[in-house]
Formats: C-alpha cells, structure tokens, sequence
C-alpha cells in the first residue's frame, strides 16, 4: 500500500499552483482522502503532485449579495460547524455534517470533494439541490460553471487538468426555507448508498419553490427536476411528497454495486426523498 | 527525490529527508519508531493510525509526511504527561474501554478531539464522534462509558 514514486510540490498561492499544472500533467491534492487512497492502490499514479494545502486564500468563507462563497480547501468540518454556514446555507452544513468520519471531515475539503465526483458522496447531492457555481482557475483566464454542467460521469466532471477549483458558489437561503439531507449510510465507509438533499419554501399554504438533489443512485449527482415540479404549486400534504417523491429515478439508469443492487437503490431513492422533503417541510 | 520535512512531534523537533510518497504512518512508525499508531485497516476505514496534526485528529495512513511539514504531531505516546496518564487513557482503564488494544490508540486521540469539542456528549454524539474507528473486541458500550467518564473528569 505505497503509492508510486512522484515529484512534489507545494505553491504558496493560487498563482504558484497553476503555474504548475499549466502543463496538464500534474494532479491536484487538496485533503488527500479520494486521492491519496486511489495513490496507495495505484490506480491513480501521478507523476507530479500539487499539494493545495497550504494556500490561505481557498478557505475563506465570504458573503457577497445573495451568495456565499466557500473556499475550495474548506475541510468538511469547518463547512459544518462555520456559524456563517449554519446560518446563510443550512443544508451544505448540515451534508458536511454527514461525511464520512470525523478524522475524514477534519482533512477532506469541499473542493477535493466535488472534483473527486465518487458517485456515492453527500456533497454532490446538496450541491445540485443548491444549483452552485464552481469557480476554475487557470494560468490566464478563469471560468464559472454551473453544477449541471459541472459533473459529468463517475469520478468525472468539466475541470480541465490544468484548472483548479477556487470556490463553490451558493445561494444565501431565504427566509422560511427548510432544508434537509437524509442517507442510507454504508457503514463501513461512511459513503452514501442513497443520499437526498432538499429544499422547501411554502407561500401561502402551496409549496413555491422545491430543490432536489440526489447521490447514490445514478453514474453521477443530478437534480431530480420530475420531483420538484410535481411539488411546486401542490399543498404538500403526505400523498403529495409521496406522489413527487416516487418520481425521483424518472429516466435515471440506477447503479449496481455490491452494496446495493439498482432496483434496491430505487426503492430508497424513493423513500430518502419523501423523508427529506417532509423534514424540509 | 527526497524532501526535508521539519515536524514537531510530542513536543520534540525533528528533521528528516524523506520520499513524497512516504505515508505519515510509516514515517512514524519506521523513521521515528514511534509504534502506537497502528496500522489496522490501511484503507484509512478502522482509524488505529489515528493521530492528532495541529490538534486535530486524522487518519495517518491517508495522508503523506510531507503534507505534515511545518505541523505539530500528537500521538498516543504524547498523551501522559510526566507518567501521569492523560484522562482519557485513565477513563479508557478505569471503564474498561479495551479488550485487545489494537484499536485502543486511534480511539484515546478521537475521544480527546470529541471531549474538547462536545464537553457533553450524549452516547448518541459518542458514537456518531467515533464512527471512524472500529472496534473488533468490545461491541462499543464500554467504550462509550469510557468517553463519557472522560468527558466529565475533564469537565469536571
């Protein structure tokens, strides 16, 4: 369990690091908790590593208008107990809350997270039902791209090798939106067999605004827009979570793995989402 | 290619030349001969390597020694202090908090993390707090008397 030989580097600021993968052929570290087991496997077996670790400027935690701007390096554990976070983006705490272990959410960065793109992570669920922005660096030019367009495959997304990821961009909640991440936890790891992140915002006794986001079932995270348009404008009573939530795998091509076989994972895809939206009621 | 690194490890500084691919565990365990880490699992899932890095307790066989660079280390043998145990380890004897041992390290770096984060915790924190380190022999209920008695000796 050694990883492969590899030259190693640790810039100091944003511009050092992608000075360095201005080539393409380095790999990103930030946490080291996707990479470095995928390294002592060897089925990843970079030759240069960049070490993000110790760039201050990728864990800041800003507000600016309606947006908060969290910082790539921000490990779970400061995401989830961050009073600012609490506060503006309940649900992106609350999933940090949720991953894996506590020595895990003490080096793992919310960054690292999504450019990973493990089908069973939490972040990416809540990530979607947030509709964020990621922002990728480049020696000369920079990019925002919206989460839709951001994951793309298993352990596959729009980050070009010589880009970085800087900050994810969310939304500041409203007033009188609930939230919630509910999963099926594999209890070796801690990965989500089935997660679900929603949010809710009722007006008038109809539901105005659904968000759902979904991890665990499919090739990659994904919005389940089925659920949320049976949802909005619907009372939210019982029967109409039920009824929106068994929409959820609608033209989804559900994975198979020895945990849980694809019909297994619809069945709790469907009912983490009705749990999700009722807590987010 | 080797690369310096200068740790501060249970208070003492150390330099050493070493491969980027070197694993925490094993610089600590074979350069240092610090042995209480330990190596369980090696998928970063059972947590005996667990250790405390400026204070905050990670799995060390998930992370490199030259990610360490610069830091303060803590592991199980810098916990007592002048041979009086630390209070988590007197907690972990007193309740009975281990049958083997093997897994014992990992559990007394996360319980000081937990305790000092929730001075409180209910069995339900405990066990949520130490989902990243498996215990084999005890079936978990002594080790969580053992965290809440060291929960309240140091709060007390």
């Amino acid at each position: 369990m050694i990883p492969q030989e590899f030259n190693y580097s640790r810039p100091g600021t944003v511009q050092e690091a992608v000075d360095l993968l201005a080539d393409g052929e380095a790999k990103v570290l930030a946490g080291g908790m996707s990479l470095i087991p995928l390294m002592k496997l060897r089925l990843s077996a970079p030759e240069h590593v960049v070490d993000l670790g110790r760039i201050p400027d990728l864990s800041r935690i800003t507000e600016n208008g309606g947006s908060l701007h969290l910082g790539a390096l921000l490990t779970h554990h400061q995401v989830a107990t961050s009073a600012l976070v609490q506060e503006k983006c309940p649900l992106i705490a609350e999933t940090a809350s949720h991953i894996g272990d506590a020595q895990v959410r003490n080096m793992g960065t919310l960054g690292g997270s999504a450019a990973h793109a493990d089908p069973a992570a939490d972040y990416p669920a809540a990530l979607c039902a947030l509709e964020a922005k990621v922002r990728l660096v480049r020696r000369d030019s920079e990019r925002v791209v919206g989460i839709g367009d951001f994951f793309v495959d298993a352990l596959t997304t729009a980050v070009e090798p010589e880009e970085i990821i800087t900050e994810l961009i969310l939304p500041v909640e409203e007033a009188g939106t609930g939230v919630s991440y509910q999963k099926l936890r594999q209890p070796a790891s801690g990965f989500a067999i089935v997660g679900v992140a929603a949010r809710v915002r009722k007006d008038g006794g109809r539901v105005a605004m659904a968000r759902v986001g979904v991890t665990g079932l499919a090739a990659s995270a994904y919005r389940a827009t089925g659920v949320e348009a049976l949802l909005e404008g619907s009372e939210g009573s019982q029967a109409d979570v039920a009824a929106a939530a068994a929409a959820v795998d609608e033209g989804i091509e559900a994975i198979s793995d020895l945990h849980a076989s694809s019909d297994y994972r619809r069945h709790v895809a469907r009912v983490y989402t009705a749990r999700a939206i009722q807590a987010a009621l | 290619m080797k690369t310096q690194i200068n740790v501060c490890i249970n208070g003492l500084e150390r330099t050493d030349e070493v491969e980027p691919r070197l694993l925490l565990i094993h610089y600590l365990r074979e350069v240092i001969g610090l042995k209480g880490p330990h190596i369980g699992c090696e998928t970063s899932i059972c947590g005996a390597c667990t250790v405390a890095l400026n204070g905050k307790t990670v799995k060390s066989c998930a992370l490199l020694a030259v990610q360490a660079d610069g830091q303060d280390i803590v592991t199980v043998e810098g916990l007592a202090t002048n041979g009086q145990l630390h209070p988590v380890q007197e907690a972990f004897w007193n309740e009975h908090g281990l049958q083997c041992g093997f897994c014992t390290p990992g559990m007394l770096m996360t319980t000081r993390e937990l305790i000092e984060r929730n001075p409180e915790p209910t069995d339900e924190e405990i066990r949520h707090g130490l989902e990243g380190n498996l215990c084999r022999c005890t079936g978990y209920q002594h080790i969580v008397n053992a965290v809440k008695s060291a929960a309240a000796k140091v709060g007390g």
